[in-house]
């Protein structure tokens, strides 16, 4: 019993069900001499499914069996320990796992993967690929020790960057690299896809509800498959009534909306923090609680419009300094004090 | 016993033939004529090739200019490319260079004495050469323990420092090696270049193609070849589209930076904005990107006059920093189109 997710996670690049366009290019890749891809996109657009399906395309089943295992490094006044999830062909590593010491990884590990060539003989292809996931998040030393390294060993080595965004690539990694872009799919495929799952499991499902789902997840189709499964699993039948349940921490930044924009005052100042503290202990990470208020607040329409350039305004400078600051905490709630005070404002 | 001893059908030869190498290492110039738009360089170079004097040499220059190619093809003009291995250490930012590195690696490389041994149809003069590709990127330490290195051991061998940012290069090091800027290349000769490779390659294009890829690597002729074997690989023997040269860039089609930008400029309700941006970002376009085509098109509006203008630029330049720190795209687009309403106002 796996989650649906899971269980209707395409594993070929024939079955994409989304951006059949691209699907067709990336089976038109395989074909023929495969270059380093640089794959980026919003969080949930299928980019781990597509990399899934190229590496089946190139190396065939035996990519699928996958172990994982730790390797150690040693620097000079630490040692480090990355997870390595590898296959016969291929190795996938998330090298931001060591913070500042990437660098490390990318000079011994690559550089040793880069050196030996396919071990197996009958292998479909003569090279090996590597997967970096959360490339945008690698430090800008580490990806220049991966420029030279991708042109020397290009014979035995493939590497398939994965991000969410291209910004924090630096350039001559860009060059080097195929890029390939992922966009969302349009709601009418993720209702369709929330059709076919239904009907594979039996379940009655409109296309008017598909529809409510499909938007409510807000083009992604992991939240969407996850709601509808929470969906089904709560009740038997599904009319078109039925209300799409709210993710409870999506609900709470809802709260701490309103109660900014009604009372603009310390006390809600302290009651807000109250509850940022409750969602950070529940592992929402700092910035999205406070996009999510910041986007919550600028499409409120009890605010004035003036108001609403100076929240947006300190809401990217304070997503900033959270950024490169320490305590999220503090960056949070000087959001919330200057959104309340901008709210004032333009009261009087 | 005897067939142990014979030489072997050279089977690792064609098998290195095989290999499909990436065009970008397939034609990499081989000699110096054949490096395009760097003409005062290369004619400098030359000179310096035929009287054999080599001095310490400094490029400096955009990514895609041709620096390390180069290097590369006058070692080969200068060894031939069998004692090329033997003559040359390259060193990069993928291998660790720190201070102990530039102590042990290359001052042994630098200090032992060169071979006898020459190729007779190179002129093999009696040094050899280190180069350091990507220089800018070592620590200000290891930058001057080579200080002493490169004039102690300047007698048998020669370096070379390969850098983008000339800046970074510490002074002491900087005076010690003659300069070479490479300029970015200008749109006729990159077109030049791609036309020579279409034809090798046999792919199917059109000149406004090629132009409009020129255009789009910025002077990078590496950028440009690279796009150039994506967008054929994609397209097998079809006809090279513009479409496809712009999305394999990941440039923003027109229309939707058009329909972001006029709905700035119409609407004053947020959560329409809100729409628009949210729409942008979804297809998954990056930040950088976005901010950039937003900016010539505010530049190229009549309807912005030059203070609204510098306005909204004063305010790129601070998203610029935001996203180059990781800021959230979407709030950084956010604010972007924010300000543009404002400004029309």
């Amino acid at each position: 019993m796996s989650l649906w997710i899971d269980k209707y996670r395409p594993t070929t690049l024939e079955n994409l069900t989304f951006n059949q366009g691209l699907s067709r290019k990336l089976k038109n890749l395989t074909d023929s001499d495969f270059p380093h891809l640089l794959i980026f996109g919003p969080s949930g657009a299928g980019k781990k499914t597509r990399i899934l399906c190229i590496l089946k395309e190139l190396f065939g089943d035996g990519a699928e069996k996958i172990k994982i295992d730790q390797r150690s490094f040693e620097t000079q006044r630490k040692k480090l320990d990355i997870n390595i999830i590898s296959s016969k062909y291929h190795i996938e590593l998330t090298p931001s796992d060591v913070g500042t010491y990437d660098k490390i990884v990318f000079q011994e590990l690559l550089t040793e993967i880069a050196q030996t060539q396919q071990i197996d003989a009958d292998a479909k292809q003569r090279f090996k690929v590597v997967v970096i996931n959360e490339a945008d998040e690698i430090t800008r030393d580490a990806q220049a020790a991966l420029r030279r390294t991708m042109e020397k060993y290009m014979s035995n080595l493939r590497i398939i960057l994965c991000c969410n965004s291209t910004s924090r690539i630096i350039e001559p990694i860009r060059s080097r690299c195929m890029l390939i872009r992922v966009p969302l799919p349009s709601i009418d495929e993720i209702s369709t896809t929330l059709q076919h799952i239904a009907s594979n499991e039996e379940i009655h499902l409109s296309k008017s509800l598909a529809d409510k789902i499909s938007l409510q997840s807000q083009r992604n189709p992991r939240k969407a498959i996850l709601t509808f499964e929470v969906m089904a699993s709560q009740k038997k039948k599904l009319n078109d009534n039925v209300e799409i349940p709210k993710v409870d921490w999506e609900q709470v930044i809802d709260d701490i909306v309103g109660k900014i924009v009604k009372t603009q005052a310390a006390e809600t100042l302290s009651t807000v923090r109250q509850k940022i503290y409750e969602l950070q202990s529940h592992c929402i990470p700092p910035s999205l609680i406070l996009k999510k208020i910041a986007l919550g607040l600028f499409t409120n329409e009890d605010i004035h419009s003036k108001a609403k350039f100076d929240i947006i305004n300190s809401a990217t400078h304070y997503d900033h300094r959270l950024r490169t600051g320490r305590h999220s905490i503090f960056h949070i709630e000087a959001f919330v004090s200057s959104a309340m005070s901008a709210i004032l404002s333009t009261k009087y | 016993m005897n067939t142990f001893f014979q030489a072997r059908p050279s089977s690792s030869v064609n098998v290195h033939e095989e290999i499909p190498q990436p065009w970008i290492e397939k034609y990499r110039p081989k000699s110096m004529e054949s490096i395009s738009a760097q003409e005062q360089t290369v004619a400098v170079l030359k000179k310096t090739i035929e009287s054999q004097n080599l001095p310490h040499m400094l490029f400096y220059g955009p990514p895609g200019t041709g620096k390390t190619s180069t290097i590369l093809a006058l070692a080969r003009e200068l060894y031939g490319p069998k004692l090329m291995k033997t003559r040359i250490l390259e060193l990069n930012a993928s291998d660790e260079r720190g201070i102990q590195v530039i102590r042990d690696k290359v001052k042994n490389f630098a200090r032992t004495a060169v071979s006898n041994r020459r190729d007779s149809d190179y002129p093999c003069p009696p040094y050899k050469i280190v180069i350091l590709d990507e220089a800018d990127l070592m620590t200000q330490d290891a930058q001057s323990a080579l200080r002493r290195v490169i004039e102690t051991y300047s007698k048998v061998t020669r370096f070379c420092l390969i850098c983008n940012y000339v800046t970074r290069i510490i002074e002491p090091l900087a005076s010690r090696c003659a300069k070479f800027r490479f300029k970015p290349l200008d749109i006729s000769n990159t077109t030049s270049r791609l036309k020579m490779i279409c034809e090798q390659e046999a792919v199917n294009y059109s000149p406004q193609t090629l132009e409009e890829l020129a255009k789009l690597s910025e002077g990078d002729l590496r950028k440009a070849i690279m796009y150039l074997q994506s967008a054929s690989k994609l397209h097998k023997k079809e006809m090279i589209t513009s479409e496809s040269i712009r999305e394999i860039a990941g440039v923003v089609s027109d229309d939707l930076i058009n329909s972001l930008v006029e709905s700035a400029k119409s609407n004053k309700d947020e959560t329409q904005l809100e729409e628009a941006v949210t729409k942008v970002i979804d297809s998954g376009f990056s930040a950088i990107q976005i901010l950039s085509q937003v900016q010539d098109r505010i530049l190229d509006d009549f309807q912005f006059n030059e203070a609204q203008k510098a306005r909204i630029g004063e305010f790129i330049g601070q998203f610029d920093k935001y996203l180059a720190d990781g800021t959230d795209e979407h709030l950084v687009i956010l604010n972007l189109i924010k300000v543009i309403s404002d400004t029309n106002e």
